[in-house]
């Protein structure tokens, strides 16, 4: 700009002045010397080269098989019983049951599995159930829900998000909890039987509390007014989703653990990532160190089969695992790790010979090409 | 003042539009019309002089900007984007959210603009309020005005050191011969004075101007841009007719100088004045690396839209295969499921949504980013900074550095740019007589040598020198002086003191005279009184006449230095006076060499040595010194007289009756004055000897031998490197003149085809000249011109000379500044006719084809060099032959041409750089370089001694030669390196990051979930990896500079297309697919069937990218420094601090994906660590063993230079030596054999 360059050259023709101190002020242009603007900062420059990767993979591969076989040990310490009790083929004991199924029906279609246990549970045992084919991470799906009506927001439980359509009402009454989430909500009831040697068959305590994450059942989910109160009241003026049997302050008997803060609701509610997952059901609590939790023997799974797989083609199990440090059983990441370490070690050699053999050729100073 | 009707007012609008637009404008005195209503006024049509020029208005900021900003293709994307995810269909994300990154980019923008444009208005309101003179009718005297006040037709006076607020034509001035001087560093950067006359014939000469009496008509060209032309006549009362041009405008933004006050008629205001007219915004060159990234982009969006059509079809065939509805699938508020076509149609606009990034927008930004920073970084060298001008280097266009780095052809200008562009003076030739001048020749010598030598001189000599500008203050007061420790800083300083001014230092300027020469002009001088006037004598007037040097005293020269100063020029000379005024002694030189210099000094006193010359261009300077020394003393020059000085002390005056200015078309210039006591009409003529010598007249016996004889010695001049000219006068007679002079007058006063008319006449006079003589001057190569030469080809750089000099002259020149080596084959071309030319080129490219071809020549570095002159220039540019010119130009390893016009330079440019397609850069200091380096793809301007219009119109300006080494050698490759590893590492970086949603669109149906909050998404991009790879882009450093000086050949490692090419973009896609998959299937592996969620799930992927994008780049980086460690760790702590606080407040905000709490889950999980260790290393594996292996097995030359760099100096400096020697002694057979294994080498082996 021609208006601008006026006050430039004002500022910074070359002006000699003397100050009246007498030191000559040189306002000149000269650049500052300093390491930054000279760009000659101190600099490590790492050469990336066999000698200098050499300590790096044999590291790698020291730290990493070690770890492996740890992961790779304590996941196969990991106990684990998969019962799938779909019922898609006519042996199944629930196979009548997946037939003659539909979410309208009113009277429980129940179907009992036997299993067998060949090794003793020592620890707390998580029971899960398991769906596969199951896409809880469909985008629409994992949108269609009100978190705002889940943390006990009032106004969000008589009039839900625009997100939960098309369950947010059901003739003209709120759905609560709506959407398509809390509508396809799992309500299968498994029970566990002991089949004592002595034909006894006793019912093992399963435990329907501490199976959501702590944070969600105390602070991301909440019931309108407070946990304490009244719930029918409280959700007074909604109605159901359209696939459950009861409403929601229906769903426990203890106060605690009813409505919106209802546990297997909570889990429910956290979609999963893959289309084939487990999600936390019950914990069968350890009760002493003297007997197992689940000692070995016969065990019968008794299912209220309410939940429909045929539609889209999912199968249905139970889980009986225990848990380490690391979760549940996965052998994936200890083989992985000894995997890994073990091609870095072999690349470490490989780099070893070759950095005695043709290592003198390097920086020869052959420049040019 | 009465009302108008609307259609009054169109028609005036119509009517002062078609006066505006009109070719030629007639403009009147407003002083009449003082105070009548607007529309009375006559020059009401033009502008008035209050300029504007911000782009916007308040009000309409906001829409003209938005406007603006749509004008740029990836704000229309993004905008596309934004309103795409608000149809409810297809949307992807929160609409609302989606809005954010288009309202970042463009709410930035727009706040720069309203910042730039208020800094514009700002220095317009200043500009415009500041004060002025404007005659008023009413006070009949010139009232305190303001610069917006000013209109067309105003009578302006302008005082000392004042701006000129608009386009005056002079019509007054306080000297009495009519002239002002101007300073016009504000318009062109030039620092010299330039005269400018008040038009004669109108301004009554009064003491006093009476702008009342002005009653003509000014009759003047359209507004154009041209600084340096104006056409205009004024027309009397009478009709009479007087032409005049740009030496009587005073342009808008110039200063006065030297005069006391002027007064001007005001021609063109504000916006239509010539300076403003010259305020082109910067241009905008887009660079190869730019254009290429640029198709990269086009991959990019194929990719992304295939990409986008297997999440299309994969959606479609996955609703396909589902049995009947189940419950996940959501339909839309009626209870309707789409169908799977249709849904799968929907499904390809979300894609492009979800996987938008793919496209690096945010990358242009970051390019701008890093050029604003790699400038800075360029501008901040000190290396690069001339300490005598004060200069540094100048980046005008922001946006090339990286073709810097890409140059495979120099052109360069021979003087000014390779040379000094400070004449000396050495050798003359009188009437066919050769004087050598031996003792100025080693006086010289002395001189030139290095700074010791230096040393010695001035030690001898401790006051300042002769001539009276090293003047300044601080060389003389002793409190200054203290930061000088010694003799030749001081020396530097004083050099930074006189290079404002076109000659060489006092040193340099002083002329020893030739002894025999003097005894030569003293006889003639002793004989003078006798009719005839003696050759010597005339060749002597002719030196210091035939000029257009401008005289000032030392003491204005010094006035004009300060122009700070409140005080008069009066008491400036007052306080001068009395101060510095030293006693001048001669004691150096005469004593040394016994002349008998003193007895044609002696007359001459104190005063002439105060004189000072500024010339325009420094050949003129030097010659009126060398008259000077032989006592011919130029004491003053206005447009009609010249005072001399002859050496018997007389005065003479001339009158000079009409300047024939210099052209590049003529060659010659002519001054055509009345001697003073001959009573002749006289016109001394200068110029190139091949434009001298055909217009002399019929030679006779006596007068062809001297021509011949000149002819011998104008060669001799040459083959040593000087710069020729010929001296020649001519009598005219009175009837002669007078015919002349009436068609003069007349082309003068045209205004179409001004210039061929003025040409014309002056071709019309110089013809029948006499020859009086020849001069040579020299002109030294700037320093290391020749290291830096050698340098560029050794960087597999071809130099080209293109120069306007003689063959001999440049071949010369071409063989001190190395561009050419003994040993080289030199093929000259110079022919006739373009049929010699055609079968020359033919033959010598079969040669040279030969030549390259025998094997015996492999291996060696004898080069061919090419030397051409312009003539046969025209011949080999002609479209049959430019094939075969380029193929063999394309062998030579230099090509010098010869006698060649500004035209066919940027002709030869433009030829090289699109037949070859290579990258080309132009550089040269003259108005003649300036269609050269706009032609070449970068173009460098020199600031030296000849004016700034190569520095306007260049990329880069730099003040020395040798500048160029480091600007292309260690900026240019630095530059580009860094660059194009951005660029890739940005790809690489979206590539790799998107691709996680991309995968997991087969694990959710394709259904566009995102497994990833979408803040975090937007800051990934936004804050937690967009600094590092700028900083990359900035501040990495492959090798030291150190090494690039010492080693050019590494520069030829971005040549071509470098870095950057079309695998490396792949290799790093592929990289970036492989990185991807791994970063998402070891996640997924690990987390196959468990109670994972959906965005827990996301969480380790997200940090893994990060590790993996970050720890990418540091295996990119090649030299860590403090800030790359800060940037580098403070990106993961800010991911970190972010994610974490924003998972602990959103409790249930950003539906669906509800980030709460959930990172913190996964920090307290070991598993999530385990998961980043394994992941980020199996990801990086790849890239990291390839490092090691290239570096290992086929090390690039940059390794291997980077190995060097971490040696510590001095061994590292002992190496370069050893390398340098060892390519000096290969010099015959090139280096295939491998150098000498220093003891160095072995630790090398070690590392």
């Amino acid at each position: 700009m021609m208006a601008t360059s006026y006050n430039a050259k004002d500022e910074d023709g070359r002006v000699t002045v003397c100050g009246p101190g007498g030191g000559p002020l040189l306002r000149g242009k000269k650049p500052e010397n300093t390491a930054l603007k000279q760009q000659r900062l101190a600099a490590w420059q790492p050469v990336l080269t066999a000698g200098t990767a050499l300590p790096a993979l044999f590291a790698v591969g020291l730290l990493f098989i070690p770890v492996g076989v740890g992961l790779f040990v304590t996941s196969n310490n990991i106990r684990e019983l998969e019962i799938d009790y779909t019922g898609a083929d006519a042996s199944s004991p629930c196979f009548s049951c997946s037939q003659s199924f539909s979410w309208n029906s009113t009277r429980p279609c129940t179907c009992t599995v036997p299993f067998y246990l060949e090794q003793p549970y020592e620890s707390n045992v998580y029971v899960y159930y398991g769906l596969s084919n199951f896409y809880q991470n469909h985008r629409r799906y994992v949108k269609s829900r009100d978190d705002g009506q889940l943390n006990g927001n009032e106004k969000s439980l008589t009039e839900p998000s625009k997100e939960c359509e098309p369950y947010a009402y059901r003739d003209n009454e709120p759905i609560a909890p709506c959407g398509a989430i809390a509508n396809s909500m799992f309500n299968d009831t498994l029970e566990l039987f002991y089949n004592d040697p002595n034909g006894t068959k006793i019912q093992i305590p399963l435990n329907a509390t501490g199976i959501a994450w702590w944070t969600d059942k105390h602070v991301k989910f909440g019931n309108p007014g407070g946990n304490d109160q009244n719930l029918s009241a409280a959700f007074q003026g909604t109605t159901r989703p359209v696939n459950w049997r009861r409403p929601v302050y229906e769903l426990d008997s203890d106060r605690g653990n009813n409505g919106f803060v209802n546990e297997d609701f909570i889990v429910w509610m956290r979609t999963a990532a893959l289309p084939t997952f487990r999600k936390l059901y019950r914990i069968i609590g350890k009760k002493d160190n003297v007997v197992p939790t689940l000692p070995r023997g016969n065990y019968t799974l008794e299912v209220v089969y309410n939940y429909p797989v045929r539609s889209f083609e999912g199968r249905k199990r139970v889980i009986l695992s225990t848990i380490s440090w690391m979760g549940g059983k996965n052998p994936f990441l200890g083989v992985a790790y000894i995997a890994v370490g073990a091609v870095c070690f072999f690349l470490g050699v490989v780099l070893l010979a070759m950095h005695h053999k043709c290592g003198n050729r390097n920086g020869d100073g052959d420049i040019s090409n | 003042m009465t009302l108008k009707s609307p259609l009054d007012r169109v028609r005036d609008a119509l009517r002062g539009q078609r006066a505006r637009e009109k070719d030629i404008r007639n403009l009147v005195s407003n002083l009449p019309y003082e105070g009548l209503g607007k529309t009375k006024q006559p020059n009401r049509y033009f502008p008035g002089n209050a300029i504007k020029t911000t782009k916007y208005t308040l009000l309409l900021f906001i829409p003209m900007n938005l406007f603006e900003q749509f004008h740029r293709l990836a704000n229309i994307y993004f905008v596309c984007l934004a309103i795409l995810n608000f149809v409810p269909v297809v949307n992807a994300f929160q609409p609302e959210v989606a809005l954010i990154p288009i309202c970042v980019i463009l709410s930035l923008a727009a706040l720069k603009a309203a910042w730039e444009d208020f800094r514009r208005y700002r220095s317009d309101r200043k500009l415009n309020n500041t004060p002025c003179f404007i005659y008023s009718r009413k006070d009949k005297r010139f009232t305190k005005s303001r610069w917006k006040d000013v209109r067309v037709g105003d009578f302006v006076k302008v005082v000392c050191n004042e701006i000129v607020p608009a386009d005056l034509l002079l019509l007054h001035s306080s000297d009495p011969s009519g002239v002002c001087h101007i300073e016009t560093s504000n318009l062109d950067g030039e620092t010299n004075l330039k005269q400018r006359r008040a038009m004669s014939g109108i301004c009554i000469s009064d003491p006093e101007f009476k702008p009342e009496s002005f009653n003509t008509v000014v009759v003047c060209e359209k507004p154009n841009n041209n600084l340096n032309h104006f056409k205009c006549y004024v027309e009397k009362p009478d009709k009479d007719k007087v032409g005049t041009g740009i030496e009587s405008l005073l342009l808008r933004g110039c200063k006065m100088r030297n005069t006391h006050h002027a007064v001007g008629f005001v021609v063109y205001a504000g916006h239509e004045t010539k300076s403003m007219l010259n305020n082109n915004a910067p241009r905008y060159k887009r660079s190869k690396l730019e254009r290429k990234l640029n198709t990269d982009v086009i991959f990019c969006v194929i990719l992304l839209l295939s990409m986008c059509l297997v999440g299309a079809l994969g959606h479609f065939l996955w609703l396909q295969a589902l049995p009947s509805g189940p419950p996940y699938l959501v339909p839309d508020s009626n209870g309707h499921l789409d169908s799977p076509s249709l849904s799968g149609f929907y499904m390809f606009f979300t894609m492009i949504i979800l996987l938008q990034i793919l496209i690096p927008i945010s990358l242009y930004v970051s390019i701008e980013l890093v050029k604003i920073g790699q400038i800075y970084f360029i501008t901040n060298d000190i290396d690069l900074h001339d300490d005598e001008t004060d200069r540094r280097v100048q980046c005008k266009t922001l946006n090339i550095t990286e073709d810097l780095g890409q140059i495979e052809y120099v052109f360069s200008d021979k003087t000014g740019t390779l040379t000094e562009n400070k004449m000396v003076f050495r050798r003359c030739s009188i009437m066919g007589t050769e004087y050598p001048h031996k003792e100025n020749a080693i006086r010289l010598a002395v001189l030139g040598e290095p700074e010791s030598g230096e040393d010695v001189i001035f030690n001898q000599r401790p006051q300042p020198p002769l001539t009276g500008w090293s003047l300044d203050t601080e060389d003389i007061t002793p409190d200054c002086t203290q930061h000088h420790h010694d003799n030749r800083h001081r020396s530097k300083v004083k050099g930074n003191a006189q290079s404002d001014v076109a000659f060489s230092s006092p040193l340099e300027t002083e002329v020893i005279p030739d002894r025999k020469l003097l005894q030569q002009i003293s006889r003639a001088g002793n004989c003078s009184g006798s009719q005839e006037i003696d050759p010597y004598l005339d060749f002597f007037l002719g030196l210091a006449i035939c000029n257009t040097v401008a005289v000032s005293m030392a003491t204005a020269q010094r006035q004009r230095r300060k122009p700070k100063r409140s005080r008069s020029i009066l008491e400036d000379l007052v306080v001068e006076e009395d101060h510095f005024n030293p006693p001048v002694k001669k004691e150096d030189f005469e004593d040394t060499t016994g002349l008998q210099m003193c007895s044609l000094h002696a007359p001459s006193d104190t005063n002439s040595d105060n004189l000072s010359y500024e010339a325009e261009s420094p050949d003129e300077a030097a010659l009126v010194y060398a008259a000077k020394a032989y006592g011919f003393t130029l004491l003053n020059r206005t447009p009609d007289s010249v005072t001399l000085r002859l050496p018997s002390g007389e005065d003479l005056v001339f009158e000079v009756l009409d300047t024939l200015t210099f052209d590049s078309n003529r060659k010659r210039m002519s001054v055509l004055v009345r001697h003073p006591i001959t009573r002749e009409y006289v016109l001394y003529t200068k110029g190139a000897d091949y434009a001298i010598m055909e217009l002399l007249e019929h030679l006779s016996g006596k007068q062809k031998n001297i021509a011949a004889g000149t002819q011998h010695h104008l060669d001799c001049y040459a083959k040593d490197g000087l710069r020729t000219l010929c001296f020649t006068k001519k009598v005219v007679s009175y009837k002669e003149y007078e015919s002349w002079s009436v068609n003069r007058q007349r082309a003068l006063a045209a205004i179409d085809h001004r210039e061929e008319l003025v040409m014309d006449t002056a071709v019309q006079l110089e013809t029948g000249l006499s020859l009086l003589g020849a001069t040579g001057i020299e002109d030294r190569l700037q320093e290391s011109v020749p290291d830096t030469i050698v340098a560029l080809r050794e960087a597999g750089i071809q130099v080209w000379v293109l120069t306007g000099d003689k063959p001999e002259t440049a071949v010369n020149i071409g063989y001190a500044c190395r561009l050419l080596e003994e040993e080289d084959l030199v093929i000259n071309m110079s022919c006739k006719n373009k049929l010699v030319c055609t079968s020359i080129l033919d033959c010598t490219l079969e040669e040279v084809r030969r030549y390259s071809e025998d094997p015996r020549n492999v291996d060696t570095t004898q080069g061919i060099s090419l030397v051409i002159d312009g003539c046969t220039l025209t011949m080999a540019l002609s479209s049959d032959l430019q094939d075969r010119f380029v193929d063999l130009a394309k062998r030579c390893r230099s090509v010098l041409c010869c006698r060649v016009t500004p035209l066919q330079k940027s002709r030869v440019v433009k030829m090289v750089r699109e037949k070859l397609k290579v990258m080309t850069l132009a550089v040269g200091d003259g108005a003649n370089d300036v269609s050269m380096i706009q032609a070449a793809d970068i173009g460098i301007g020199l600031s030296g001694q000849e004016g700034m219009q190569a520095v306007m119109a260049s990329d880069f300006a730099i003040s020395r030669f040798k500048h160029l080494n480091k600007l292309i050698l260690v900026h240019g490759h630095w530059c580009y390196t860094r660059l194009a590893n951005m660029i890739i590492y940005f790809f690489y970086k979206n590539v790799a990051y998107v691709n996680l949603l991309f995968w997991y669109q087969f694990f959710c149906g394709f259904s566009g979930t995102t497994m990833i909050d979408y803040w975090l998404m937007i800051f990934f991009n936004l804050f937690f990896t967009s600094v590092p790879p700028i900083m990359f882009g900035i501040m990495d450093r492959d090798v030291s500079a150190e090494m690039l000086l010492g080693v050019p050949e590494l520069y030829r490692m971005g040549q071509g297309a470098g870095e950057y090419t079309f695998s490396t973009f792949w290799v790093s896609m592929l990289d970036a697919f492989y990185q991807s998959l791994v970063c998402f299937f070891i996640p997924y592996l690990a987390y196959q069937d468990s109670d994972i969620d959906v965005f827990t799930f996301g969480t380790p992927l997200n940090t893994i990218s990060l590790f993996t994008i970050i720890l990418h780049l540091s295996i990119e980086i090649k030299a860590w420094t403090v800030v790359h460690w800060v940037i580098m760790l403070g990106s993961v702590a800010l991911y970190f601090i972010v994610t974490l606080v924003y998972s602990a407040i959103c409790v249930s905000c950003n539906p669906p994906s509800n980030p709460y709490w959930i990172l913190q889950s996964q920090m307290a999980d070991p598993m999530f660590y385990l998961l980043c260790i394994i992941t980020t290393v199996v990801a990086l594996m790849p890239r990291y063993m390839f490092h090691v292996l290239k570096n290992s097995i086929a090390p690039s030359p940059l390794v291997q230079a980077r190995h060097l760099d971490r040696l510590d100096p001095s061994t590292r400096d002992e190496w370069m030596k050893e390398w340098k020697s060892f390519r000096s002694t290969s010099q015959v057979k090139r280096s295939r054999l491998s150098p000498p294994t220093s003891p160095t080498m072995e630790t090398l082996a070690d590392i």
